[in-house]
């Protein structure tokens, strides 16, 4: 395993409250849009008056962004045809809660700025954001690691289908608040960093934060000695972490050895002029090449000298050089990809196609080339890209910003955008966070405690942590309160896994709120229905309040002429055979041990 | 040390390095506002700042203007600009944004409009529209006039405010007009990519150079999708959103084109004066007008009050059909009947923006128009009276200006989807 590499983590979490600058509920829309609103983004010059790389190379891609709302979750400042509102007290409450947690020190007044994001997934070309609370750390069983930064902003829109000329973007998880938690590049091992990415979620867990899938992301900030940093986005699985570090560790290891190896060679960098190669491989069976040319497509290509066997280069599993050219120029021109010389002959293009290009190129024997089919427009755009991340490779690691893959490896995004891409949200006021305001806000109680409060409620320590973990921990703790002749480890139950057990058992998917879960509490506590009903109950799908009704309790009176009914309709039966008849004729209706009972009683 | 610096500043509660930003004026002064390395600015207590160290000062740079080279192929349109949020930039002054963008600017953010035209720049004035007073409508229909020597169309980028304000006192001012004049401005400011302003200022461009209509239109959004703009008769638009893109509508009329971003113009409402060869000569303007809001319990007053200031004409924003204060207590009746007796033409208009005054339904409007002698604008906008009083105010009869369909603010029929298109 590569040694000496320093890894920091930024933490995502949204938290759990409505929209950070508008009044819009935060809750991800299932329904089919009910409009769709078409959008162009530039680039544009900074504060400093800079155009920043990242969003300049975005821009110049020409596409449009469409954004799917809903009346229920989307209003016209999420479209950007209103201004903000100021920021929501309640979310910067649970900011300074966090800030808190990890002992940090709080700015005496938040700033709120823009952050320029061009990729379409903020519908103003900036995400707003502002930073709350710095030098704080969290205490780890592998030490003490710094948390420089504690930022609260907004998320971004959620990306539904991202094709060549267009994104479509929902406008659902645009502006729910987003805390971004950054450690310092205070570890050190792959393993480390899972250990810490769960530590921080352990303790944000403890506040009012979002559960479940995608409400928790995390970047990882990879580096090893001579290397550079590069952000790696969107590991939603805290298992794939330790796997991310290693590999891109061995990728920049590999990096280093190639600029090692081009220095060697005295390759600076690419020098010649790209090709028009149609005519050399207008007969070739390659499909891909055939299927270019059909359409208005041409062939291009450039010489790169000193590179033979580089390009082919392995630098993680199953990815080469050559993959980061094809990378780049996949996301600057829109191509599938591109051809290079260490993987030819391949995909059908034959030695001899590989000898003319090679000739026409003029390429000597330590030379290589890179070949690409699209329109005129797309190949020089892509062969350019090519260009730049060859150039790169005699300088090392380039500043990327790359995207975790399910087997860990990552591919190129974007640049690592600069400074310039910051400047002040005008539209909100700053808010002044005094020693008064701080000091009201409680820090929470803190997960760890809150199980072992629970197991001393009667709950298993699985329940319990289940119980701790959820969401629905707060409903969880009013119920307990209001109804005293319930045992908690039943609520507990019932509240966190009748969803699951009725899936499992019966196949039925179910989403009761926390009204049905009152109401359902409430009679069995009053005893107008029995235990036995409550998965029937949850299982039909239906306001529990409007099926109590059909589950209510018998009185004893009923009971027994129910009882003497089965009776007398079942003379003779066996004693063991008639209390299964009447168990299952009035289950739910009476507690068991009744029915029981009256079948002995009036059997006799 | 000086906003712009880089400093380092130990406080009680740490040493922080960054560029030093200006505070804004109308915030609390006891903080101090510092953009940290990351990009990110925070505000510090002044009061915990125990040294301070300038790192780098600060220069001013240079900013680059690129050259516009000529295309003889292409047709030449005359960019005013007149100050507004299209022109604007982040102000650390007040933390709000202020005018600052050149024509030449424009050219320099949006490089298509190079191959739209040939531009000439020329900055008129550098005002939030908002401030904006008549002798500036003067000004710029003058600079028009100038510029549509040596091109086939003008556009003026404007505040959005008083745009069509503007749009309707330039439609008065121009007489004689043969080419187009397209006001354009913009919803969003342009420090970010989603600004409207880039598509607005092509279509804008777009359409003052082969549009084929010769009256002063506004270019704007038509939707919130960035799809395509309206061109919007000068004398029948009202900015009807604070902050929508689309907040431009035309009113008690259709819009005359749409423009695309691809450059194709679609007719929607052909009912508009050609291009033409001809002399366009510049009108003038009386500003002694006042815009009167009629409104329940108003103090009749303030009739006399203008009468006093000396004003010239006064036009009422009058209820519904174009009633106003006349049968109880309150009435306006005396004051308006002095008002016309010291010579002041007053106009009525309708406060709901949408429909037509009538002089005749009920007896109230009877006695307003007949006795009194107020001259009812059947479908023109309360804003278009406003200004086309002003123009009118400098013809001897004044009325028949008024009552004279000089620019397309008066239509003779008004269809069914005009109402809240």
């Amino acid at each position: 395993m590569t040694a000496n590499i320093t890894c920091g983590l930024e933490i995502h979490q949204q938290i759990d409250t409505k929209k950070l600058f508008c009044e819009c509920p935060a809750i991800m829309q299932e329904k089919e849009p009910e409009y769709t609103v078409t959008r162009r983004l530039r680039a544009v010059v900074g504060e400093t008056g800079e155009i920043d790389i990242a969003a300049a190379q975005e821009a110049m891609k020409g596409k449009n962004y469409f954004y799917e709302c809903n009346d229920e979750n989307v209003c016209m400042i999420d479209l950007d045809e209103e201004p903000p509102r100021n920021m929501r007290e309640e979310t910067l409450n649970v900011a300074i809660q966090v800030g808190k947690l990890f002992k940090a020190q709080f700015v005496d007044e938040v700033q709120v700025m823009r952050k320029t994001v061009v990729n379409g997934s903020n519908t103003t070309g900036f995400q707003r954001t502002a930073l709350v609370a710095m030098n704080g750390h969290i205490d780890t069983s592998s030490g003490k690691i710094s948390i420089p930064t504690i930022l609260l902003e907004e998320d971004s829109a959620r990306t539904i289908k991202e094709e060549d000329r267009h994104t479509v973007y929902r406008l659902d998880r645009l502006g729910i608040p987003l805390l971004e938690i950054s450690t310092g590049p205070d570890i050190h091992t792959p393993l480390q960093c899972a250990q810490v990415a769960e530590q921080i979620g352990k303790l944000l867990r403890s506040c009012k934060v979002k559960r479940g899938l995608g409400t928790i992301r995390q970047d990882v900030n990879v580096s090893i000695i001579g290397g550079t940093r590069v952000e790696i986005k969107g590991a939603q699985d805290l298992a794939l972490l330790p796997k991310l570090v290693e590999l891109e560790a061995l990728r920049q290891e590999k990096l280093l050895e190639i600029k090692k190896e081009l220095e060697k060679r005295g390759v600076k960098g690419v020098m010649t002029q790209i090709q028009d190669l149609t005519a050399t491989l207008s007969s070739s069976k390659s499909t891909i090449i055939s299927g270019a040319l059909k359409s208005t497509g041409v062939i291009k290509g450039i010489r790169v000298q000193g590179c033979k066997g580089i390009l082919g280069w392995e630098i993680q599993p199953k990815r080469r050089l050559g993959t980061e050219l094809s990378d780049r120029a996949k996301i600057a021109a829109g191509v599938k990809g591109i051809f290079h010389s260490d993987e030819l002959p391949n995909y059908e293009i034959t030695q001899a196609e590989v000898d003319l290009v090679a000739r026409k190129l003029e390429c000597g024997p330590q030379d290589a080339f890179v070949i690409v089919a699209a329109t005129p427009e797309k190949c020089e755009k892509a062969l350019c890209a090519a260009i730049q991340r060859l150039n790169d490779a005699t300088k090392g690691v380039p500043k990327e910003v790359r995207t975790a893959k399910e087997d860990g490896t990552t591919t190129f995004i974007r640049m690592m955008p600069g400074a310039a891409r910051l400047y002040p949200e005008t539209d909100v006021l700053p808010i002044r966070l005094m020693k008064k305001r701080i000091d009201a806000v409680a820090i929470p109680e803190l997960l760890d405690h809150r199980i072992i409060r629970y197991e001393k409620l009667g709950l298993g320590k699985d329940l319990a942590e289940l119980a701790a973990n959820s969401e629905h921990a707060l409903l969880f703790e009013t119920f307990v309160n209001k109804f005293a002749g319930l045992k908690a480890a039943y609520i507990a139950e019932i509240l966190l896994t009748a969803e699951k057990t009725i899936r499992r058992q019966f196949n039925v998917e179910i989403s009761p709120t926390a009204t049905d879960f009152e109401t359902l509490f409430a009679a069995l506590s009053e005893e107008r229905i029995s235990k036995e009903s409550v998965l029937d109950i949850l299982k039909e799908k239906k306001p529990v309040k409007d099926v109590l009704g059909k589950y209510a309790l018998l009185s004893d009176r009923e009971l027994e002429l129910a009882v003497k009914k089965i009776v007398s309709e079942n003379k003779g039966m066996a004693a063991n055979a008639l209390f299964g008849k009447a168990m299952g004729q009035l289950r739910g209706k009476a507690s068991g041990q009744k029915i029981v009972e009256m079948v002995r009683k009036f059997s006799a | 040390m000086k906003p712009g610096d880089t400093v380092k500043l130990i406080t009680s509660e740490g040493t922080f390095e960054g560029t030093l930003l200006p505070r804004p004026a109308l915030l609390s002064s006891d903080i101090t506002v510092l953009k940290l390395t990351t990009g990110y600015n925070i505000g510090i207590e002044t009061k915990k700042i125990k040294k301070s160290t300038v790192l780098l000062e600060y220069e001013m740079p240079i900013p680059v203007r690129t050259k516009i080279s000529y295309n003889p192929e292409l047709p030449t349109v005359a960019i005013l600009s007149t100050g507004g949020t299209i022109a604007s930039r982040i102000d650390y002054r007040t933390g709000g944004v202020y005018a600052d963008y050149s024509a030449e600017d424009f050219v320099a953010m949006c490089p298509e409009l190079s191959m739209i035209a040939n531009i000439k720049a020329v900055k008129v004035m550098s005002i939030m529209s908002e401030d904006a007073v008549a002798s500036d409508w003067q000004a710029m229909a003058q600079n028009v006039i100038d510029a549509l020597k040596n091109s086939d169309g003008v556009v003026i980028t404007h505040g959005t405010d008083t745009m069509h304000f503007t749009a309707s006192a330039l439609s008065f001012l121009l007489e004689n007009l043969n080419k187009p004049v397209i006001i354009t401005g913009s919803q969003r400011s342009i420090d970010r990519g989603s600004s409207d302003a880039f598509m607005n200022l092509t279509c804008a461009v777009k359409a003052a150079a082969s549009w084929d209509g010769a009256c002063v239109a506004i270019c704007m959004h038509g939707t919130i999708s960035d799809e395509h703009c309206t061109l919007l008769r000068g004398t029948k638009v009202r900015k009807m959103h604070t902050s929508r893109r689309d907040a431009f509508r035309a009113i008690n009329d259709q819009p005359l084109a749409r423009v695309y971003t691809d450059g194709q113009i679609e007719i929607t409402n052909p009912d508009y004066p050609k291009r033409r060869e001809g002399k366009i000569t510049l009108r003038k303007i009386e500003n002694a007008v006042a815009l009167v809001q009629i409104h329940p319990d108003l103090d009749p007053g303030i009739i006399d009050y203008h009468v006093k200031q000396k004003v010239k004409g006064l036009v009422l924003n009058a209820t519904a059909f174009g009633h106003v204060p006349i049968n109880r207590e309150k009435t306006l009746g005396p004051s308006l009947k002095k008002a016309i007796a010291a010579g002041i033409t007053i106009v009525v208009c309708s406060q709901t923006v949408y429909g037509r005054v009538n002089p005749y339904v009920y007896t109230n409007l009877r006695k307003l128009s007949m006795d009194i002698g107020a001259i009812y604008l059947s479908d023109m906008l309360s804003e278009t009276a406003f200004t086309k009083l002003m123009v009118a105010l400098t013809y001897k009869n004044t009325k028949e200006f008024m009552e004279s369909n000089i620019a397309g603010e008066f239509t003779s029929r008004e269809l069914e989807r005009e109402f809240l298109q």
